[in-house]
């Protein structure tokens, strides 16, 4: 327990506030550990005044080579590292960043050159369906312009042989129409009176 | 440890010298203060320096700490000042890890907080606030002391206002330097008092042996509770530099 120093202390106080000062907390402990000068031991450490000088003294050179040490060496170095690291990884993300926009850029190139491409496919396939379409109706026009041609000839055949099947009917008919006659009448009639009577008859109906 | 029969708490804040200087009688004594200062240096520089002294793209584990603190310190930095506070990145730096360094290799059994005596930390303080009073004085003049004249206030409680503002600046560095100060100390002695604890306990024997365990216990507790305030003093030492300085940069409120 700090018997020792506590009442040391103790003293120290008492004859503080005898002294009638008034002064600050450092002070008033100053003067507790003032009986320290005259040679007294145990005053309270941190308030005894003899080792002020000497600490001060290491301390304002420690202090001092530690300040000059970080402000010239230590700090700018640190500092300096850690803007390179911010410099690199900004230029990496940069990097990164244009290669993005270059390979989104190829990407739209070659869907734009494959929407050409599909396009220009439709646009053969378009072009020789219509070829093909267009070559077919002409063959069908051929086609059916012989046709006619053959209806034609063929109606033309028909109609000749029409009017001479009819021409012939007319002559049997005539030379029937005699040989009835001489039959009931015993007498030919002229063969132009058949024939007139052929046609009446044919007109008739 | 012991002195004098029993376990003193305070005896971990004596000063012993190692090598004796008395230039124009004065004590400079190299001691075991000095050392651990020489130590906190050397820590920092190793880990600041040669940590960084690959500066490689891809960071190694030394390294990777170098930046994590220096990022650390700077986004304090200008999260309280902006980016001009930048300019006091290498104060508030070396003043944040000496801090920190001292308080932690404090915590090493055996070894010497250097921030558990005043004189340390208020010259840190008056370091400070020094910065302050000179760069305010010479970047703003006169126009600096509009810090102890708040703007809309009735000319009648003008007075009272520049006194209280007056105040609390002078008050400044004795908080500061106090906070520090009072926290290493009384954390410092509650850890040897609870250690004392567990020492007279086995040594009284009998029932008081059984009860030994509790007080080392909570020994143990204190302990991760005192790394917590070594670091959290050392933010805070450094997070009130930054608010102080601020004023330098831009007096006025």
């Amino acid at each position: 327990m700090p018997v020792r120093s506590s009442r040391s202390v103790r003293q120290g106080w008492a004859g503080f506030v005898a002294s009638g000062l008034t002064a600050t907390l450092v002070a008033g402990a100053a003067q507790a550990a003032t009986p320290s000068l005259s040679g007294e031991k145990a005053a309270f450490p941190p308030f005894d005044v003899v080792t002020f000088p000497g600490q001060l003294f290491w301390l304002a050179i420690t202090f001092g080579a530690l300040y000059w040490l970080m402000s010239t060496i230590a700090l700018p170095r640190v500092g300096a590292i850690l803007e390179e690291r911010a410099g690199t990884i900004a230029r990496d993300l940069d990097n990164a960043a244009r290669m993005q926009a270059k390979a989104e850029e190829t990407a739209l190139a070659y869907e734009a050159a494959l929407t050409e491409a599909r396009k220009n496919a439709q646009g053969i396939a378009q072009a020789s369906r219509d070829a093909g379409a267009k070559a077919s109706e002409e063959r069908r026009h051929a086609v059916e312009a012989e046709l006619a041609t053959k209806l034609a000839t063929a109606e033309a055949t028909i109609a000749a042989t029409k009017t001479s099947a009819m021409s012939n009917v007319r002559g049997l008919g005539s030379e029937v129409a005699i040989a009835i006659v001489e039959k009931l009448t015993g007498q030919a009639p002229s063969a132009t009176e058949a024939s007139e009577a052929v046609d009446q008859v044919l007109a008739r109906g | 440890m012991a002195a004098g029969g029993g376990i003193d708490p305070i005896h971990q804040f004596e000063i012993k010298p190692i090598i004796g200087l008395r230039p124009f009688g004065l004590d400079l004594s190299f001691t075991n203060a000095s050392l651990l200062m020489v130590a906190i240096v050397a820590v920092i520089s190793v880990i600041m320096i040669y940590g960084s002294s690959q500066r490689s793209v891809v960071p190694g584990r030394l390294q990777s700490f170098a930046e994590m603190i220096y990022e650390f310190v700077a986004s304090t930095v200008t999260g309280v000042m902006g980016k001009e506070g930048m300019k006091f990145f290498p104060l508030v730096f070396s003043l944040f890890m000496f801090v920190l360094f001292a308080n932690m290799l404090g915590m090493i059994p055996g070894s010497f907080t250097v921030t558990s005596h005043i004189v340390v930390t208020a010259a840190f303080a008056f370091l400070v606030i020094g910065t302050v009073l000179v760069y305010g004085v010479v970047k703003h003049g006169s126009h600096f002391f509009g810090l102890f004249v708040p703007s809309g206030v009735p000319g009648w409680l003008l007075p009272f206002m520049v006194l209280i503002e007056a105040v609390s600046f002078v008050s400044r560095p004795i908080s500061l330097s106090l906070r520090l100060f009072g926290n290493m100390l009384a954390g410092h002695i509650a850890l040897k008092v609870f250690g004392g604890f567990v020492v007279a306990l086995l040594a009284a024997g009998g029932a008081a042996t059984i009860i030994a365990p509790l007080p080392l216990l909570l020994a143990v507790a204190l302990t991760a509770l005192e790394f917590l305030v070594a670091f959290l003093q050392a933010y805070v030492f450094a997070i009130l530099t930054c608010v102080y300085l601020n004023d330098a940069l831009h007096p006025g409120h």
